[in-house]
């Protein structure tokens, strides 16, 4: 997957904007995916299709579950029924780590940088298919050492893209939230993933920030990825998603492109209440409420 | 009080056996603990494994190319059967195995019977094995006492010293190419957090696997260098149970948890540590500067302990990093 090829946006015209519609070209499926904590039902997902090569923004009041999801999909917790397959294979009973290799790749809402490695270090971990991560062929540098420099020159782009380069050799633990959020996403990317899912991405990355990582979020659909993606902020979502997926209590309550969304009565309902009827603000009065 | 003869013994101590063989199971325990964050608290046990898998062969009429060979093999089969049912739980659960399966061992490496089986006529009971180290002593090059100008050894501690170090040597080259490969980084990535490594497509529960193994692979090697030295293998707490262990974990803390240099460094430290305030309690008692009712003879092996306890606790609330750590590193937040 490179940066050069041109890639057209899959277009989502004519797919039902009702929960659960079936998609052109599904990368991700989810069926009937219940997982319950004793008494609580987290998520229950019947139908669930993530298109392939666009923005899926996948919103909801919290607590709605979709951390939950995140975590049943990229292997990391265990659903108590249900089936799903990425990219035509069943994941069913994958550890996380063979899902992250599949090419599902995930980030954590709870940032997690790993605090005495230091940033290159943190992003040259991410890269897949390392020889020399064998320990014996470790042992030998030669092994491995050229394609150690690719895995940093890769790393060193990637860390100039998301604004980290003069961070390069501190430690990760002495990164800032927002720091940690970029370098969380920019180590996930080093993976190279086929889909990329997103917790919250922007929460702590100040406003400026946010605007240059929606472009990187958007490349990433350029150079033919999928994206799913949790966001609160609703300005964001409108920014740069190509299709919104709406979580409450669970289970899946609305799907549609965000213009839709807006005005969809249960999805209001569900943010709000159901004593209110006035739209939802989508930003759309651009800075209103920033 | 011969200050001379007292600080002879002290750098002997820093350069004899006792801290090889201390090095070597604290590299082991460090690429456990500082490498992988592996809490292995029954490290006493590979060393005992080691030890007891090597004599027992020695002892049966095997050559010390087997014998070394067997213990090894034993000390890896002793880590898998703690880590194939701990690795995928939560990080204490090895912590309280380790302590469990290490005393086991060694209460089996005592028993005069295990059911029906007549173990003393192989483990030597309570009394251990004495008498295995002759093939190694056949190997020894030296005919005469080794004097160098700062130290002194017979020529039968010349021989184990000398293998000691070259192994404590050979094992720093090892830990030096691992720890700087990308095999040694997913290493540190699981110690720091297995879930983001996990997410990252690297199999967490292999290597913290892998990681058990070697660092246990290092205990019985410590284990056997600490028992040839030595010319036996006792079952008792100190040699091989749980104070040993703590022990390693003191050197491996003094040096530095998670550095190169740290456990080695540690090691010699603390073995000298160790004679230097006994040699210096004795000293001041024969001089009649502690009065009698203050401590005794017998009470100067536990009072250097509790001055050793004394000084861990200066370290810790002064260096905490250990000698070579880093304090930068130390003030992060691992969650
Ligand atoms: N490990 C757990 N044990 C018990 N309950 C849990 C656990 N994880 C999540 N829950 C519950 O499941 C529900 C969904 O949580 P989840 O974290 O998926 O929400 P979320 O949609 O990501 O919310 P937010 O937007 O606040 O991040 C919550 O009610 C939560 O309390
Ligand atoms: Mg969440």
């Amino acid at each position: 997957m490179s940066a050069d090829q041109t890639v057209t946006i899959p277009s989502l015209e004519g797919v039902a904007e009702q929960p659960g519609s079936a998609k052109p070209d599904p990368m991700l499926t989810a069926d009937g995916i219940v997982r319950r904590f004793g008494g609580l039902t987290a998520v229950d997902v019947d139908h669930l299709e993530i298109q392939r090569g666009i923005i899926t923004a996948l919103i909801g009041p919290n607590g709605a579950g979709k951390t939950t999801f995140f975590n049943l999909m990229t292997g990391f917790d265990t659903p108590d029924e249900g089936t799903w397959a990425f990219d035509g294979t069943a994941m069913g009973s994958l550890p996380a780590h063979k899902v992250a290799r599949n090419g599902m790749v995930r980030t954590f809402q709870l940032t997690k940088a790993l605090s005495r490695l230091t940033v290159i270090e943190n992003m040259k971990l991410g890269a897949a298919g390392q020889v020399g991560e064998n320990l014996f062929r470790g042992l030998v540098k030669p092994l491995w050492g050229k394609q150690e420099r690719e895995i940093e020159e890769r790393a060193d782009a990637l860390l100039e893209r998301f604004k980290l380069a003069h961070m390069r050799e501190e430690f990760a633990g002495t990164l800032s939230g927002g720091q940690r959020k970029l370098l969380e996403m920019a180590r996930a990317l080093m993976t190279d993933p086929s889909l990329i899912m997103l917790d919250e991405p922007m929460a702590g990355v100040n406003p400026a920030l946010t605007q240059s990582l929606l472009g990187h979020v958007k490349s990433l659909r350029d150079e033919g990825r999928t994206v799913v993606f949790v966001e609160h902020d609703m300005d964001v979502v409108r920014d740069i998603s190509d299709w919104v997926v709406v979580m409450a209590e669970g289970s899946i309550i609305a799907e549609g492109p965000h213009e839709a969304i807006g005005a969809n009565k249960t999805v209001i309902d569900a943010y709000l209440g159901t004593s209110h009827d006035a739209p939802l603000d989508f930003g759309d009065t651009e800075g209103a409420d920033a | 009080m011969d200050w001379g003869f007292i600080l002879s013994e002290t750098v002997n101590k820093f350069f004899g056996f006792q801290a090889a063989y201390f090095a070597i199971a604290a590299i082991g325990l460090n690429i456990h603990f500082g490498y992988t964050g592996l809490l292995n608290f029954g490290h006493a046990g590979f060393m005992a494994i080691g030890a007891y898998g090597m004599a027992i062969s020695l002892n049966e009429g095997l050559p010390l190319i087997a014998a070394v060979p067997i213990g090894l093999l034993a000390a890896t089969a002793f880590a898998l059967i703690l880590g194939v049912p701990t690795l995928r739980l939560r990080a204490d659960y090895l912590a309280i195995v380790t302590i469990a399966a290490s005393e086991i061992a060694r209460i089996l490496f005592r028993a005069t019977e295990i059911g029906p089986f007549e173990a003393r006529n192989y483990t030597g009971g309570s009394t251990g094995i004495n008498g295995f180290s002759g093939p190694f002593k056949d190997l020894n090059p030296f005919d005469g006492p080794v004097d160098l100008w700062f130290v002194n050894f017979s020529a039968q501690d010349a021989w184990i010293v000398l293998v000691g170090w070259t192994i404590v040597l050979l094992s720093v080259l090892f830990v030096h190419l691992a720890m700087r490969s990308p095999w040694g980084r997913v290493l540190k990535a699981v110690r720091e957090d297995e879930d983001a490594a996990r997410a990252l497509g690297k199999n967490a529960y292999s290597v913290k696997m892998q990681s058990l193994v070697l660092g246990g692979l290092f205990g019985a090697l410590g284990g056997m260098v600490f028992v040839l030295g030595q010319s036996s293998v006792q079952p008792t707490p100190q040699d091989l149970g749980a104070p040993k262990t703590f022990f390693i974990w003191v050197a491996m803390i003094l040096g530095g948890t998670g550095k190169l240099w740290g456990p080695v460094i540690g090691s010699m430290i603390f073995s000298a540590l160790l004679q230097f305030t006994d040699l210096t309690l004795r000293g001041a008692q024969e001089e009649g500067w502690i009065p009698e009712w203050l401590m005794d003879g017998v009470q100067v092996g536990q009072t250097r302990f509790i001055l050793l306890g004394l000084g861990l606790m200066l370290l810790m609330a002064f260096r905490p990093q250990g000698i070579f750590g880093d304090k930068r590193e130390l003030a992060l937040d691992v969650r």
